[in-house]
């Protein structure tokens, strides 16, 4: 592989967090990544004996449908756990659950509310399991797809201003990009929030362990000028222990158009997506809007994660 | 043994057979005794002495159990609630044999995270909690499901 990391390592591996892979590791998913973005079609089914099983215990619908379509369109077969329709209903432990999945497919793909579910499922699972998002913990593959398509639209991570605006203390999504972050050189890294919503003390002291320095306490006029990416995220109202405190913030850190209209040409607005009030559509016509390619980079992304794990 | 407390000397009787638990810090001897289990039910003598100097901790806490022998779970908790405790074994009125304690670099099963949307946490799964250590001073674990940290005071709680 061209940045040096082993191919082999990556046959049947578990994807729990970011942290666990390398600089090149993922740059060479990158890599892989670009040879299916550029091939467009007619993917020649390398995984047509596979079959991947995607067992989502909370919403999801670009994870979900992306895995599935990477999957498909790599010639794999895809089951579905339905957790309103499945023994779980039943009271059936998530661990009986994993074992089946172990028993009927060859990879797993497991979005639970709890964290640590996903490292759970890989101590159980000898089939490889793939996290999809564990509580307010990782979402990994979101964080691979984030980086990619900062690597593809800017040319690089390293050297770049970021700021991420929103929930950044319940979004996993927010939490997985700054420790994505550590495995490159950011120039500046922000974190534009309301107090209640800043990253949780020990994703800040593990952070600051990585070498990344996060800078608190500004508000996004002060620093859009010198911004090369704007990560916005959605407050996350299902995760608040207290759902007056959501009231308190909810529509807080609106990127506002007028704010958008400080910001460099070049600076790119990236989302995981749903949005809800924090991205409003008249920024989807403007010159940051990278979102949406952002999601449609999902499939290619995870096609290139499923090849490198079960291919070969 | 004598325990020096400022301009007095403290007389403790010695012990013939058993374990002094020495070095612990000011104010945690009874959290050391509830370790041992219950005196009155087990049987066994015990003297406390707090707040004694010490060159090493400037105060500490000692702790001697007559005709006790520490069990190895009982030292793992000890060295949760005490990290820098020293275990010195008498025989016959004699010190044979010392021991520091130093606290685990993984713990299983014995604390519980305070995360409460932590996979460790539910009801019938069939998964141990598992905290690794993050740091000797301050004491600190961490969840290594979660990522959630316990200190000092929430790990001392948890294993009395």
């Amino acid at each position: 592989m061209a940045h040096g990391a082993e191919e082999s390592g990556w046959k049947n591996r578990d994807v729990i967090d970011i942290l666990g892979f390398t600089k090149n590791e993922l740059l060479d998913l990158f890599e892989e990544t670009d040879k299916f973005v550029e091939q467009g079609s007619d993917f020649g089914e390398p995984l047509r004996h596979k079959i991947v099983a995607t067992a989502f215990f909370e919403p999801s619908t670009r994870t979900r449908l992306s895995f599935s379509s990477a999957a498909l369109r790599l010639g794999a077969k895809v089951i579905d756990l339905s957790a309103e329709v499945s023994s779980l209903m039943k009271g059936e432990s998530f661990a009986d659950t994993i074992r089946m999945l172990e028993a009927y497919s060859d990879l797993i793909v497991v979005r639970h509310p709890s964290e640590g579910a996903a490292l759970f499922a890989s101590e159980i699972s000898s089939k490889p399991v793939v996290n999809g998002g564990d509580g307010s913990q990782h979402h990994p593959t979101q964080a691979m797809l984030d980086l990619y398509t900062v690597n593809k639209l800017k040319g690089g991570v390293d050297g770049l201003t970021y700021a991420l605006v929103g929930d950044i203390k319940y979004a996993r999504t927010a939490t997985s990009f700054l420790y994505a972050l550590t495995k490159f050189n950011p120039r500046r890294v922000y974190a534009v929030c309301p107090e209640a919503l800043r990253p949780r003390a020990e994703v800040l002291k593990r952070l600051e362990g990585l070498g990344l320095r996060v800078e608190l306490g500004l508000e996004l006029e002060d620093i859009i000028g010198e911004l090369d990416v704007v990560y916005a995220t959605r407050i996350q109202k299902e995760r608040f222990p207290d759902q007056s405190e959501y009231e308190k913030v909810k529509g807080s850190y609106r990127l506002a158009r007028t704010v958008m209209e400080k910001a460099k040409r070049e600076c790119i607005i990236l989302h995981p997506l749903p949005r809800v009030e924090e991205l409003p559509y008249e920024l989807d016509s403007t010159p940051h809007a990278a979102y949406f390619k952002q999601a449609a980079w999902g499939v290619p992304l995870r096609m290139a994660l499923l090849k490198l794990i079960l291919g070969g | 043994m004598d325990s020096h407390t400022g301009n007095e000397t403290m007389i403790v009787q010695r012990i013939a057979n058993g374990t002094v638990i020495d070095h612990i810090p000011s104010g945690k001897a009874l959290a050391v005794l509830k370790l041992l289990g219950d005196p009155h039910i087990k049987g066994f003598r015990v003297a406390l002495v707090m707040n004694v100097s010490s060159k090493k901790m400037g105060k500490k806490d000692i702790v001697k159990v007559e005709g006790v022998e520490l069990s190895d779970e009982q030292v793992q908790r000890l060295a949760l609630v005490a990290p820098q405790a020293t275990l010195n074994f008498v025989r016959s009125y004699q010190v044979v044999a010392k021991r520091n304690v130093s606290p685990p670099s993984v713990v299983v099963g014995l604390l519980k995270c305070v995360n409460p949307t932590c996979i460790t946490g539910k009801q019938r799964e069939p998964v141990y909690s598992t905290f690794l250590l993050s740091s000797q001073a301050p004491l600190t674990y961490v969840c290594r499901y979660c990522g959630r940290e316990l200190g000092e005071y929430e790990i001392s709680s948890q294993v009395q």
